[in-house]
Protein backbone atom coordinates (compact mmCIF):
# COMPACT_ATOMS: atom_id res chain seq x y z
CA UNK A 1 0.00 0.00 0.00
CA UNK A 2 1.01 3.57 -0.66
CA UNK A 3 0.07 6.67 1.27
CA UNK A 4 0.27 10.22 0.04
CA UNK A 5 0.60 12.66 2.90
CA UNK A 6 -0.04 16.23 1.89
CA UNK A 7 0.12 19.31 4.11
CA UNK A 8 -3.05 21.38 3.89
CA UNK A 9 -2.36 24.89 2.53
CA UNK A 10 1.20 24.42 3.69
CA UNK A 11 2.61 27.96 3.56
CA UNK A 12 -0.47 29.46 5.20
CA UNK A 13 -0.41 26.71 7.84
CA UNK A 14 3.26 27.44 8.66
CA UNK A 15 2.43 31.09 9.27
CA UNK A 16 -0.55 30.18 11.42
CA UNK A 17 1.48 27.96 13.75
CA UNK A 18 3.29 31.04 15.02
CA UNK A 19 0.47 33.51 14.51
CA UNK A 20 -2.63 31.59 15.54
CA UNK A 21 -4.80 34.72 15.29
CA UNK A 22 -5.04 33.98 11.55
CA UNK A 23 -6.65 30.60 12.14
CA UNK A 24 -9.96 30.55 10.27
CA UNK A 25 -9.20 33.80 8.44
CA UNK A 26 -8.17 34.35 4.82
CA UNK A 27 -4.39 34.21 4.36
CA UNK A 28 -2.35 34.64 1.16
CA UNK A 29 1.38 34.27 0.58
CA UNK A 30 3.17 36.33 -2.07
CA UNK A 31 6.04 35.28 -4.32
CA UNK A 32 9.58 36.61 -4.02
CA UNK A 33 9.51 40.39 -4.21
CA UNK A 34 5.83 40.36 -3.26
CA UNK A 35 4.83 39.97 -6.91
CA UNK A 36 1.83 37.67 -6.94
CA UNK A 37 -0.16 35.22 -4.84
CA UNK A 38 1.48 31.78 -4.67
CA UNK A 39 -0.45 30.19 -1.80
CA UNK A 40 -3.87 30.64 -0.28
CA UNK A 41 -5.75 29.40 2.74
CA UNK A 42 -9.18 27.83 2.19
CA UNK A 43 -10.83 31.06 3.28
CA UNK A 44 -8.82 33.01 0.68
CA UNK A 45 -9.80 30.50 -1.99
CA UNK A 46 -13.44 30.94 -1.00
CA UNK A 47 -13.09 34.69 -1.59
CA UNK A 48 -12.24 33.89 -5.19
CA UNK A 49 -8.60 35.05 -5.08
CA UNK A 50 -6.93 33.18 -7.96
CA UNK A 51 -3.48 31.63 -7.89
CA UNK A 52 -1.00 34.09 -9.39
CA UNK A 53 -3.13 37.15 -8.64
CA UNK A 54 -0.86 40.24 -8.97
CA UNK A 55 -0.50 41.75 -5.50
CA UNK A 56 -0.67 45.36 -6.62
CA UNK A 57 -4.02 44.79 -8.33
CA UNK A 58 -5.51 43.15 -5.27
CA UNK A 59 -4.17 45.51 -2.63
CA UNK A 60 -7.48 47.23 -1.89
CA UNK A 61 -9.41 43.97 -2.16
CA UNK A 62 -7.16 42.41 0.49
CA UNK A 63 -7.70 45.38 2.76
CA UNK A 64 -11.43 45.45 2.25
CA UNK A 65 -11.89 41.73 2.96
CA UNK A 66 -9.40 41.59 5.82
CA UNK A 67 -7.07 39.20 4.02
CA UNK A 68 -3.80 38.65 5.82
CA UNK A 69 -0.86 38.99 3.43
CA UNK A 70 2.55 37.40 3.96
CA UNK A 71 5.77 37.63 1.96
CA UNK A 72 7.17 34.17 1.35
CA UNK A 73 9.31 33.05 4.27
CA UNK A 74 11.24 30.11 2.79
CA UNK A 75 13.56 29.56 5.76
CA UNK A 76 10.45 28.93 7.87
CA UNK A 77 8.65 26.74 5.31
CA UNK A 78 11.79 24.72 4.63
CA UNK A 79 12.36 23.98 8.29
CA UNK A 80 8.73 23.09 8.98
CA UNK A 81 8.75 20.82 5.95
CA UNK A 82 11.78 18.90 7.15
CA UNK A 83 10.16 18.44 10.55
CA UNK A 84 7.04 16.97 8.95
CA UNK A 85 9.06 14.69 6.67
CA UNK A 86 11.21 13.33 9.44
CA UNK A 87 8.12 12.49 11.51
CA UNK A 88 6.72 10.60 8.52
CA UNK A 89 9.96 8.66 8.25
CA UNK A 90 9.20 7.12 11.62
CA UNK A 91 6.27 5.25 10.09
CA UNK A 92 8.04 3.45 7.27
CA UNK A 93 11.56 3.31 5.88
CA UNK A 94 10.23 3.79 2.33
CA UNK A 95 9.53 7.48 1.87
CA UNK A 96 9.64 9.59 -1.24
CA UNK A 97 9.66 13.32 -0.52
CA UNK A 98 7.69 14.49 -3.50
CA UNK A 99 7.68 18.22 -2.86
CA UNK A 100 8.03 20.69 0.00
CA UNK A 101 4.62 19.67 1.32
CA UNK A 102 3.96 16.15 0.01
CA UNK A 103 5.45 12.73 0.57
CA UNK A 104 4.66 9.24 -0.66
CA UNK A 105 5.02 6.48 1.90
CA UNK A 106 5.12 2.83 0.97
CA UNK A 107 3.93 0.23 3.43
CA UNK A 108 5.42 -3.16 2.72
CA UNK A 109 4.50 -6.02 4.99
CA UNK A 110 1.92 -4.01 6.89
CA UNK A 111 -0.93 -6.37 5.96
CA UNK A 112 -1.86 -6.97 9.54
CA UNK A 113 -1.93 -3.29 10.39
CA UNK A 114 -5.05 -1.19 10.38
CA UNK A 115 -3.77 1.39 7.93
CA UNK A 116 -6.71 3.70 8.45
CA UNK A 117 -5.80 3.91 12.12
CA UNK A 118 -2.13 4.31 11.21
CA UNK A 119 -3.08 7.26 9.00
CA UNK A 120 -5.00 8.87 11.83
CA UNK A 121 -2.05 8.42 14.15
CA UNK A 122 0.25 10.02 11.62
CA UNK A 123 -2.07 12.95 11.12
CA UNK A 124 -2.47 13.50 14.83
CA UNK A 125 1.24 13.30 15.53
CA UNK A 126 2.23 15.73 12.78
CA UNK A 127 -0.44 18.16 13.95
CA UNK A 128 0.53 17.91 17.60
CA UNK A 129 4.30 18.04 17.08
CA UNK A 130 4.52 20.69 14.39
CA UNK A 131 1.10 22.35 14.26
CA UNK A 132 0.75 21.52 10.56
CA UNK A 133 -2.53 19.89 9.42
CA UNK A 134 -2.10 17.07 6.89
CA UNK A 135 -4.38 14.87 4.80
CA UNK A 136 -3.61 11.23 4.14
CA UNK A 137 -4.72 9.23 1.10
CA UNK A 138 -4.05 5.50 0.97
CA UNK A 139 -4.35 3.06 -1.91
CA UNK A 140 -2.56 0.14 -3.57
CA UNK A 141 -0.82 2.49 -6.07
CA UNK A 142 0.65 5.98 -6.11
CA UNK A 143 -1.82 7.42 -8.62
CA UNK A 144 -4.74 6.13 -6.57
CA UNK A 145 -3.17 7.41 -3.34
CA UNK A 146 -3.12 10.86 -4.95
CA UNK A 147 -6.85 10.58 -5.60
CA UNK A 148 -7.54 9.21 -2.12
CA UNK A 149 -5.73 12.21 -0.72
CA UNK A 150 -7.95 14.59 -2.69
CA UNK A 151 -11.00 12.85 -1.25
CA UNK A 152 -9.61 13.01 2.28
CA UNK A 153 -9.02 16.73 1.89
CA UNK A 154 -12.27 17.57 0.17
CA UNK A 155 -14.44 15.67 2.64
CA UNK A 156 -12.34 16.32 5.71
CA UNK A 157 -15.21 16.22 8.19
CA UNK A 158 -16.56 12.94 6.91
CA UNK A 159 -13.24 11.17 6.40
CA UNK A 160 -11.39 12.64 9.36
CA UNK A 161 -8.66 13.64 6.94
CA UNK A 162 -7.73 10.05 6.09
CA UNK A 163 -9.16 8.10 3.17
CA UNK A 164 -8.26 4.61 2.10
CA UNK A 165 -9.13 3.16 -1.31
CA UNK A 166 -9.03 -0.49 -0.33
CA UNK A 167 -11.92 -2.08 -2.19
CA UNK A 168 -12.82 -2.33 -5.86
CA UNK A 169 -16.06 -0.46 -5.18
CA UNK A 170 -14.26 2.46 -3.59
CA UNK A 171 -11.75 2.56 -6.43
CA UNK A 172 -14.41 2.81 -9.12
CA UNK A 173 -16.39 5.38 -7.21
CA UNK A 174 -13.27 7.48 -6.66
CA UNK A 175 -12.25 7.31 -10.32
CA UNK A 176 -15.70 8.36 -11.48
CA UNK A 177 -15.54 11.30 -9.09
CA UNK A 178 -12.15 12.49 -10.42
CA UNK A 179 -12.18 14.86 -13.41
CA UNK A 180 -9.65 13.85 -16.04
CA UNK A 181 -7.75 17.13 -15.66
CA UNK A 182 -7.21 16.42 -11.96
CA UNK A 183 -5.51 13.09 -12.57
CA UNK A 184 -1.85 13.08 -11.58
CA UNK A 185 0.26 13.44 -14.71
CA UNK A 186 -2.48 14.49 -17.13
CA UNK A 187 -1.40 17.87 -18.45
CA UNK A 188 -3.41 20.49 -20.28
CA UNK A 189 -2.72 19.11 -23.74
CA UNK A 190 -3.76 15.57 -22.89
CA UNK A 191 -6.78 16.83 -21.02
CA UNK A 192 -8.03 18.76 -24.02
CA UNK A 193 -7.61 15.80 -26.31
CA UNK A 194 -9.23 13.33 -23.93
CA UNK A 195 -12.16 15.62 -23.21
CA UNK A 196 -12.74 16.08 -26.92
CA UNK A 197 -13.08 12.29 -27.13
CA UNK A 198 -15.63 12.29 -24.34
CA UNK A 199 -13.23 11.06 -21.66
CA UNK A 200 -14.05 13.41 -18.81
CA UNK A 201 -13.21 11.37 -15.73
CA UNK A 202 -10.49 9.01 -14.58
CA UNK A 203 -12.77 5.98 -14.80
CA UNK A 204 -13.34 6.49 -18.53
CA UNK A 205 -9.60 6.87 -19.00
CA UNK A 206 -8.98 3.39 -17.58
CA UNK A 207 -11.37 1.94 -20.18
CA UNK A 208 -9.30 3.18 -23.14
CA UNK A 209 -7.38 0.47 -24.99
CA UNK A 210 -3.72 0.00 -24.00
CA UNK A 211 -2.49 0.39 -27.57
CA UNK A 212 -4.13 3.74 -28.02
CA UNK A 213 -2.75 5.11 -24.77
CA UNK A 214 0.76 3.87 -25.48
CA UNK A 215 0.69 5.41 -28.91
CA UNK A 216 -0.75 8.76 -27.86
CA UNK A 217 0.73 9.19 -24.41
CA UNK A 218 3.81 6.96 -24.43
CA UNK A 219 4.58 4.32 -21.87
CA UNK A 220 4.08 6.87 -19.10
CA UNK A 221 0.40 7.10 -19.97
CA UNK A 222 0.12 3.34 -19.93
CA UNK A 223 1.76 3.13 -16.53
CA UNK A 224 -0.71 5.71 -15.29
CA UNK A 225 -3.62 3.62 -16.56
CA UNK A 226 -2.32 0.48 -14.81
CA UNK A 227 -1.76 2.47 -11.63
CA UNK A 228 -5.32 3.77 -11.73
CA UNK A 229 -6.51 0.19 -12.22
CA UNK A 230 -4.83 -0.73 -8.98
CA UNK A 231 -1.80 -2.46 -10.50
CA UNK A 232 1.33 -0.83 -9.03
CA UNK A 233 3.30 0.54 -11.99
CA UNK A 234 4.75 3.83 -10.81
CA UNK A 235 7.58 3.15 -8.39
CA UNK A 236 8.61 4.98 -5.28
CA UNK A 237 11.60 7.23 -5.91
CA UNK A 238 13.37 7.27 -2.63
CA UNK A 239 16.51 8.84 -3.97
CA UNK A 240 15.85 12.29 -5.31
CA UNK A 241 17.03 12.42 -8.90
CA UNK A 242 19.44 15.26 -9.58
CA UNK A 243 17.68 18.43 -10.56
CA UNK A 244 17.42 18.69 -14.30
CA UNK A 245 16.80 22.40 -14.35
CA UNK A 246 18.28 25.12 -12.19
CA UNK A 247 17.27 28.72 -12.54
CA UNK A 248 17.49 31.99 -10.69
CA UNK A 249 15.09 34.63 -11.88
CA UNK A 250 13.83 37.73 -10.12
CA UNK A 251 11.55 40.66 -10.65
CA UNK A 252 13.30 43.87 -9.66
CA UNK A 253 11.82 45.99 -6.95
CA UNK A 254 11.60 48.98 -9.27
CA UNK A 255 12.75 48.99 -12.87
CA UNK A 256 16.34 49.07 -14.10
CA UNK A 257 17.59 50.84 -17.21
CA UNK A 258 21.34 50.85 -16.76
CA UNK A 259 23.53 48.20 -18.39
CA UNK A 260 25.82 47.95 -15.37
CA UNK A 261 22.90 47.43 -12.97
CA UNK A 262 21.56 44.55 -15.00
CA UNK A 263 25.05 43.19 -15.52
CA UNK A 264 25.40 43.06 -11.76
CA UNK A 265 22.08 41.24 -11.41
CA UNK A 266 22.80 38.64 -14.06
CA UNK A 267 26.24 37.99 -12.69
CA UNK A 268 24.72 37.41 -9.27
CA UNK A 269 22.07 35.08 -10.71
CA UNK A 270 24.72 33.11 -12.60
CA UNK A 271 26.83 32.74 -9.46
CA UNK A 272 23.81 31.58 -7.53
CA UNK A 273 23.05 28.95 -10.20
CA UNK A 274 26.68 27.84 -10.12
CA UNK A 275 26.48 27.47 -6.37
CA UNK A 276 23.34 25.35 -6.64
CA UNK A 277 25.07 23.13 -9.19
CA UNK A 278 28.13 22.68 -7.01
CA UNK A 279 25.85 21.70 -4.15
CA UNK A 280 24.42 18.78 -6.07
CA UNK A 281 27.62 17.91 -7.92
CA UNK A 282 26.51 18.97 -11.40
CA UNK A 283 28.02 21.03 -14.17
CA UNK A 284 26.28 22.58 -17.13
CA UNK A 285 27.03 22.89 -20.81
CA UNK A 286 24.76 25.80 -21.68
CA UNK A 287 22.88 28.65 -20.09
CA UNK A 288 19.96 30.81 -21.06
CA UNK A 289 19.56 34.40 -19.99
CA UNK A 290 16.47 36.51 -20.41
CA UNK A 291 15.30 40.07 -19.92
CA UNK A 292 11.83 41.52 -19.76
CA UNK A 293 10.41 45.03 -19.53
CA UNK A 294 7.60 45.98 -17.19
CA UNK A 295 4.33 44.83 -18.79
CA UNK A 296 2.20 46.83 -16.36
CA UNK A 297 3.87 50.16 -17.04
CA UNK A 298 1.64 52.17 -19.34
CA UNK A 299 3.23 53.85 -22.35
CA UNK A 300 6.63 52.18 -21.94
CA UNK A 301 8.10 50.11 -24.78
CA UNK A 302 7.49 46.41 -24.32
CA UNK A 303 10.59 44.35 -24.81
CA UNK A 304 11.53 40.81 -24.00
CA UNK A 305 14.40 38.79 -25.26
CA UNK A 306 16.54 35.83 -24.37
CA UNK A 307 19.60 34.06 -25.63
CA UNK A 308 21.23 30.71 -25.15
CA UNK A 309 24.97 30.47 -24.69
CA UNK A 310 26.73 27.21 -25.30
CA UNK A 311 29.77 26.72 -23.14
CA UNK A 312 32.94 25.22 -24.58
CA UNK A 313 33.09 22.70 -21.74
CA UNK A 314 30.93 21.57 -18.84
CA UNK A 315 31.52 23.72 -15.80
CA UNK A 316 30.08 24.92 -12.53
CA UNK A 317 32.52 27.76 -11.95
CA UNK A 318 30.82 31.01 -10.94
CA UNK A 319 33.51 32.92 -12.79
CA UNK A 320 32.92 31.23 -16.15
CA UNK A 321 29.13 31.32 -15.89
CA UNK A 322 29.09 34.96 -14.89
CA UNK A 323 31.36 35.79 -17.82
CA UNK A 324 29.05 34.09 -20.29
CA UNK A 325 25.93 35.59 -18.74
CA UNK A 326 27.37 39.06 -19.27
CA UNK A 327 28.39 38.12 -22.80
CA UNK A 328 24.78 37.18 -23.48
CA UNK A 329 23.51 40.36 -21.95
CA UNK A 330 25.66 42.38 -24.39
CA UNK A 331 23.82 40.63 -27.21
CA UNK A 332 20.28 41.32 -26.08
CA UNK A 333 20.50 44.51 -24.02
CA UNK A 334 18.70 47.51 -25.51
CA UNK A 335 19.00 51.08 -24.26
CA UNK A 336 16.01 53.01 -23.03
CA UNK A 337 13.96 50.08 -21.79
CA UNK A 338 12.59 49.87 -18.26
CA UNK A 339 13.55 46.34 -17.31
CA UNK A 340 11.49 44.59 -14.68
CA UNK A 341 12.71 41.03 -14.67
CA UNK A 342 15.78 39.04 -15.61
CA UNK A 343 17.00 35.54 -15.07
CA UNK A 344 19.55 32.85 -15.71
CA UNK A 345 18.58 29.27 -16.46
CA UNK A 346 21.00 26.40 -16.59
CA UNK A 347 20.75 23.82 -19.35
CA UNK A 348 22.47 20.61 -20.22
CA UNK A 349 23.20 19.48 -16.70
CA UNK A 350 25.72 16.68 -16.34
CA UNK A 351 27.27 15.10 -13.26
CA UNK A 352 30.58 16.83 -12.59
CA UNK A 353 32.30 13.55 -11.79
CA UNK A 354 31.57 12.02 -15.18
CA UNK A 355 31.54 15.10 -17.40
CA UNK A 356 33.26 15.12 -20.78
CA UNK A 357 36.60 16.86 -20.54
CA UNK A 358 37.79 18.97 -23.47
CA UNK A 359 40.88 17.83 -25.34
CA UNK A 360 42.45 21.26 -25.67
CA UNK A 361 42.28 24.12 -23.26
CA UNK A 362 39.31 23.75 -20.99
CA UNK A 363 38.75 24.96 -17.54
CA UNK A 364 41.29 26.90 -15.60
CA UNK A 365 42.19 24.36 -12.94
CA UNK A 366 42.52 27.06 -10.32
CA UNK A 367 38.78 27.72 -10.52
CA UNK A 368 37.99 24.48 -8.77
CA UNK A 369 40.04 25.45 -5.75
CA UNK A 370 38.69 28.99 -5.77
CA UNK A 371 35.10 27.77 -5.90
CA UNK A 372 35.70 25.31 -3.07
CA UNK A 373 37.15 28.11 -0.97
CA UNK A 374 34.21 30.36 -1.86
CA UNK A 375 31.67 27.72 -0.85
CA UNK A 376 33.45 27.11 2.40
CA UNK A 377 33.54 30.82 3.24
CA UNK A 378 29.83 31.12 2.52
CA UNK A 379 29.07 28.12 4.65
CA UNK A 380 31.03 29.44 7.56
CA UNK A 381 30.31 33.17 7.44
CA UNK A 382 26.96 33.22 5.70
CA UNK A 383 26.01 33.70 2.06
CA UNK A 384 27.00 36.74 -0.01
CA UNK A 385 30.10 37.45 2.06
CA UNK A 386 32.35 37.14 -0.95
CA UNK A 387 31.45 38.05 -4.48
CA UNK A 388 32.89 38.37 -7.94
CA UNK A 389 34.24 41.78 -8.88
CA UNK A 390 31.36 42.54 -11.22
CA UNK A 391 28.92 42.00 -8.41
CA UNK A 392 28.25 44.87 -6.08
CA UNK A 393 29.50 44.35 -2.55
CA UNK A 394 27.88 47.48 -1.16
CA UNK A 395 24.56 47.06 -2.78
CA UNK A 396 22.64 44.34 -1.06
CA UNK A 397 19.83 43.55 -3.41
CA UNK A 398 17.12 43.17 -0.91
CA UNK A 399 13.99 41.49 -1.97
CA UNK A 400 10.80 43.40 -1.49
CA UNK A 401 9.32 41.62 1.49
CA UNK A 402 6.98 44.02 3.15
CA UNK A 403 4.92 41.38 4.87
CA UNK A 404 7.64 39.01 6.03
CA UNK A 405 7.06 37.07 9.22
CA UNK A 406 9.92 36.14 11.51
CA UNK A 407 12.20 33.14 10.99
CA UNK A 408 10.72 31.56 14.10
CA UNK A 409 12.65 28.29 13.88
CA UNK A 410 15.97 29.14 12.28
CA UNK A 411 17.06 32.44 13.84
CA UNK A 412 17.46 32.73 17.59
CA UNK A 413 16.72 36.47 17.58
CA UNK A 414 13.39 35.97 15.85
CA UNK A 415 11.74 33.31 18.04
CA UNK A 416 8.34 33.95 19.62
CA UNK A 417 8.15 35.94 22.84
CA UNK A 418 5.88 34.87 25.66
CA UNK A 419 4.58 37.01 28.49
CA UNK B 1 17.97 -6.39 -24.34
CA UNK B 2 16.15 -3.36 -23.12
CA UNK B 3 18.46 -0.53 -22.06
CA UNK B 4 18.64 -0.29 -18.33
CA UNK B 5 18.11 3.01 -16.65
CA UNK B 6 21.11 3.78 -14.57
CA UNK B 7 21.18 6.12 -11.63
CA UNK B 8 24.53 7.48 -10.57
CA UNK B 9 25.16 8.26 -6.97
CA UNK B 10 27.58 10.94 -5.99
CA UNK B 11 29.32 11.43 -2.71
CA UNK B 12 27.88 14.37 -0.89
CA UNK B 13 30.91 16.57 -0.49
CA UNK B 14 28.98 19.35 1.09
CA UNK B 15 27.95 17.78 4.34
CA UNK B 16 31.07 17.12 6.27
CA UNK B 17 31.04 15.31 9.54
CA UNK B 18 34.20 15.82 11.47
CA UNK B 19 35.67 12.68 12.90
CA UNK B 20 38.31 12.22 15.48
CA UNK B 21 41.66 11.70 13.95
CA UNK B 22 43.16 8.75 15.68
CA UNK B 23 46.83 9.40 15.62
CA UNK B 24 48.55 6.16 16.01
CA UNK B 25 49.88 3.70 13.53
CA UNK B 26 53.30 3.95 12.02
CA UNK B 27 54.74 6.86 13.98
CA UNK B 28 57.64 5.89 16.19
CA UNK B 29 56.38 7.41 19.42
CA UNK B 30 54.40 5.75 22.13
CA UNK B 31 50.72 5.42 21.06
CA UNK B 32 48.30 7.54 23.02
CA UNK B 33 46.72 5.41 25.76
CA UNK B 34 43.51 7.46 25.36
CA UNK B 35 42.87 6.52 21.74
CA UNK B 36 40.67 3.58 22.60
CA UNK B 37 38.56 5.65 24.95
CA UNK B 38 37.64 8.62 22.79
CA UNK B 39 34.02 9.69 23.16
CA UNK B 40 31.88 12.44 21.68
CA UNK B 41 32.07 15.76 23.45
CA UNK B 42 29.10 16.75 25.60
CA UNK B 43 26.45 18.71 23.78
CA UNK B 44 23.71 20.71 25.50
CA UNK B 45 21.48 20.05 22.51
CA UNK B 46 21.53 16.34 23.15
CA UNK B 47 20.53 16.87 26.74
CA UNK B 48 17.64 19.30 26.27
CA UNK B 49 16.20 18.24 22.91
CA UNK B 50 14.25 15.01 23.16
CA UNK B 51 12.30 15.23 19.91
CA UNK B 52 14.04 17.42 17.42
CA UNK B 53 10.96 17.71 15.18
CA UNK B 54 8.77 18.93 18.04
CA UNK B 55 11.25 21.31 19.68
CA UNK B 56 10.78 25.06 19.42
CA UNK B 57 12.16 28.01 21.34
CA UNK B 58 10.67 31.12 22.91
CA UNK B 59 11.95 34.19 24.73
CA UNK B 60 10.40 35.26 28.05
CA UNK B 61 9.14 38.80 28.31
CA UNK B 62 8.04 40.04 31.74
CA UNK B 63 8.07 38.66 35.27
CA UNK B 64 4.84 36.71 35.62
CA UNK B 65 6.67 33.42 36.15
CA UNK B 66 9.55 34.65 38.28
CA UNK B 67 8.66 32.22 41.06
CA UNK B 68 9.25 29.30 38.71
CA UNK B 69 12.65 30.68 37.76
CA UNK B 70 11.58 32.16 34.43
CA UNK B 71 12.99 35.66 34.20
CA UNK B 72 12.70 38.37 31.62
CA UNK B 73 14.91 37.51 28.63
CA UNK B 74 15.31 33.81 29.41
CA UNK B 75 15.26 31.28 26.60
CA UNK B 76 12.67 28.52 26.86
CA UNK B 77 12.89 25.09 25.26
CA UNK B 78 9.44 23.92 24.21
CA UNK B 79 8.48 20.34 23.44
CA UNK B 80 5.23 20.17 21.49
CA UNK B 81 5.14 16.38 21.59
CA UNK B 82 4.31 16.31 25.31
CA UNK B 83 0.70 16.04 26.40
CA UNK B 84 -0.53 19.01 28.44
CA UNK B 85 -0.97 17.99 32.07
CA UNK B 86 -1.87 19.54 35.37
CA UNK B 87 1.09 21.31 36.98
CA UNK B 88 3.18 21.53 33.78
CA UNK B 89 4.47 24.88 32.60
CA UNK B 90 2.99 25.51 29.17
CA UNK B 91 3.14 28.00 26.35
CA UNK B 92 -0.45 29.02 25.77
CA UNK B 93 -2.05 31.16 23.16
CA UNK B 94 -5.00 32.95 24.67
CA UNK B 95 -6.96 35.91 23.36
CA UNK B 96 -4.43 36.85 20.72
CA UNK B 97 -1.28 36.51 22.80
CA UNK B 98 1.37 33.96 23.69
CA UNK B 99 1.84 33.49 27.40
CA UNK B 100 3.78 31.11 29.63
CA UNK B 101 1.96 29.86 32.73
CA UNK B 102 1.58 26.81 34.90
CA UNK B 103 -1.49 24.73 34.05
CA UNK B 104 -3.94 24.07 36.83
CA UNK B 105 -6.70 21.63 36.00
CA UNK B 106 -9.47 21.38 38.59
CA UNK B 107 -12.65 19.32 38.30
CA UNK B 108 -14.23 21.33 35.50
CA UNK B 109 -12.02 24.30 34.81
CA UNK B 110 -8.55 25.21 33.62
CA UNK B 111 -6.51 27.99 35.16
CA UNK B 112 -3.33 29.55 33.86
CA UNK B 113 -1.34 30.26 36.99
CA UNK B 114 1.35 32.94 37.16
CA UNK B 115 4.10 32.52 39.73
CA UNK B 116 4.37 36.06 40.92
CA UNK B 117 1.97 37.57 43.49
CA UNK B 118 1.67 40.70 41.36
CA UNK B 119 -0.17 38.77 38.66
CA UNK B 120 -3.67 37.27 38.68
CA UNK B 121 -4.49 33.71 37.65
CA UNK B 122 -6.37 33.48 34.35
CA UNK B 123 -9.49 31.38 34.42
CA UNK B 124 -10.14 29.86 31.02
CA UNK B 125 -13.81 30.13 30.15
CA UNK B 126 -15.70 29.11 27.07
CA UNK B 127 -15.36 32.61 25.67
CA UNK B 128 -11.60 32.39 25.64
CA UNK B 129 -9.87 30.82 22.73
CA UNK B 130 -7.13 28.76 24.26
CA UNK B 131 -4.43 26.84 22.47
CA UNK B 132 -1.96 24.93 24.59
CA UNK B 133 0.91 25.39 22.19
CA UNK B 134 3.63 23.36 23.88
CA UNK B 135 5.20 22.31 27.15
CA UNK B 136 8.26 24.06 28.53
CA UNK B 137 10.97 21.52 29.30
CA UNK B 138 14.05 23.65 30.00
CA UNK B 139 14.96 27.24 30.65
CA UNK B 140 18.28 28.71 29.57
CA UNK B 141 19.37 31.83 31.35
CA UNK B 142 22.38 34.06 31.16
CA UNK B 143 24.03 34.82 34.47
Amino acid sequence: MFALVDCNNFYASCERVFQPQWEGKPVVILSNNDGCVIARSNEAKALGIPMGAPAFQYRSFFKQKGVCVFSSNYPLYGDMSSRVMSILEQYTPNVEIYSIDEAFLQFKGFDLFDLQAEGQRMRKQVRRWTGIPVSVGMAPTKALAKIANKIAKKFEVKTGGVYCIDTEGKRIKALKWTAIGDVWGIGRQHRKRLEAMGVTNAWQFTLLPDDWIRKQMSVLGLRLKKDLQGIPSIQLEEVQPLKKGIATTRSFEGTLTDFSDIEERLSTFASSCAEKMRKQGSSCTALLIFLRSDPHKKGATLYRNSCVLTLPYATNSSIVLSKYAVLGLRKIFKEGIHYKKAGVMIMGLVPTATRQLPLFGGEEVKHLAVMQALDRIHKRFGPHQMKLANQDLQRTWKMKQEHLSQRFTTEINEIITVK
Amino acid sequence: MAPQKLTFFHPDQDQQKSLHLVQEGISAGFPSPADDFKELRISIDQEVVRNEEATFYARVSGESMQGAGLDDGDLLVIDRSMEPQHDKIAICYIDGEFTVKRLKVVSDAVFLMPENPKYQPIKVTEENELIIWGIVTYVVKKL
